[in-house]
């Protein structure tokens, strides 16, 4: 006869354990030692890619047979789309992971990284602008990708907000963490509003389904511009997170130092 | 200059002032962070420097 396993006194209401590479930087000191030895290589890649990117777009890549040199406004206009769309994946990732995993780091990157979403967010918009008034004849238009990054804009604007809003840190990152789970439902919107709907905005010509409707010319340095991009972007959030990592401890430094005043001079 | 070069130029620039505003707020406060927890917490400061040791955990 089988023995029958033991039934486990009480549900189990710890967290599920978090994968083992995530566990290991969950130590504050081990993230501040391992991002300190990234931090400059990172830097130093992004702003040697960048200088190549910026320079190929701007002096190398042909000007476009329509739109003429104003098609240069690409090279940053399109990496920004995707680091917000890409940057807001991230976002929920961390949320998820804080929300799931308690994470302790996940909230404070969640939390830095948000500030970059919403200016890399608004930079698109302001370069969509930019290219879209001589190009189209308007600043802006109520078309649903024009519209649908707004909205992405107020998500950012609404998690980095929100996220600040509580004298409780933890109850400011958990209602963070549940907007950016929700705000998700619009990146997919995002990005098939122009195949869904009848807009002004073109549609995707490189990431689509089969070869970019782009030459080559313009291609690799739109590429190499993105990976720029994406290398400051992922310094400035690692920055940023290792300086909200540095402060906490200073603020529990700063309580305990207090503490300890405070019940030497009480008699 | 044209028109649609000043709508690029425009493009640049805001894009070098926003990463470079972005970059340089997240230096100085790893810098005013460092400097307080050097008088806070010496010990660890040092360890997280290079020699070891878990300081903020």
């Amino acid at each position: 006869m089988d023995a029958i396993p033991p039934i486990t006194a009480g549900a189990d209401t710890r967290a599920p354990r978090p994968p083992r590479s995530l566990h290991r930087f969950a130590n504050p000191g081990r993230f501040l030692r391992a991002s300190g030895r990234v931090l400059p290589w990172l830097t130093a890649a992004a702003i040697a890619v960048l200088a190549v990117g910026l320079a190929w777009a701007l002096a190398l890549s042909p000007p476009d047979w329509q739109q003429g040199e104003t098609v240069r406004i690409m090279y940053v206009h399109v990496p920004m789309a995707w680091l917000a769309m890409g940057g807001y994946l991230g976002l929920a990732l961390a949320s998820a992971t804080a929300l799931v995993w308690r994470h302790p780091l996940a909230d404070l990157f969640a939390r830095e990284l948000s500030p970059v979403g919403a200016v890399v967010t608004a930079l698109c918009l302001a370069t969509g602008s930019l290219w879209g008034k001589p190009m189209w004849g308007t600043w802006w238009v109520w078309d649903a990708r024009l519209t649908s990054v707004l909205v992405l804009f107020f998500l950012w604007l609404g998690h980095a907000a929100l996220t600040r809003a509580f004298d409780e840190p933890d109850r400011g990152a958990r209602a963070g963490a549940i907007l950016a789970l929700i705000g998700v439902v619009n990146l997919p919107i995002v990005k098939f509003s122009v195949d869904w709907w009848n807009t002004l905005h073109q549609p995707a010509s490189v990431t689509r389904l089969g070869a970019p409707a782009m030459h080559v010319d313009m291609l690799y340095p739109l590429l190499v511009c993105a990976l720029g991009f994406t290398l400051a972007f992922a310094a400035v959030v690692l920055a940023r997170t290792r300086a909200a990592v540095m402060e906490r401890r200073i603020r529990a430094l700063e309580l305990a130092r207090a503490r300890r005043e405070d019940g030497g001079a009480t008699p | 200059m044209t028109q649609h070069w000043a709508h690029v130029a425009v493009s640049y620039a805001l894009a070098a002032l926003a990463f470079g505003g972005l970059g340089l707020g997240a230096w100085m406060r790893h810098r005013a962070a460092r400097r307080r927890l050097a008088v806070l917490d010496p010990r660890a400061s040092a360890a997280r420097d290079g020699s070891g040791g878990d300081g903020t955990a």
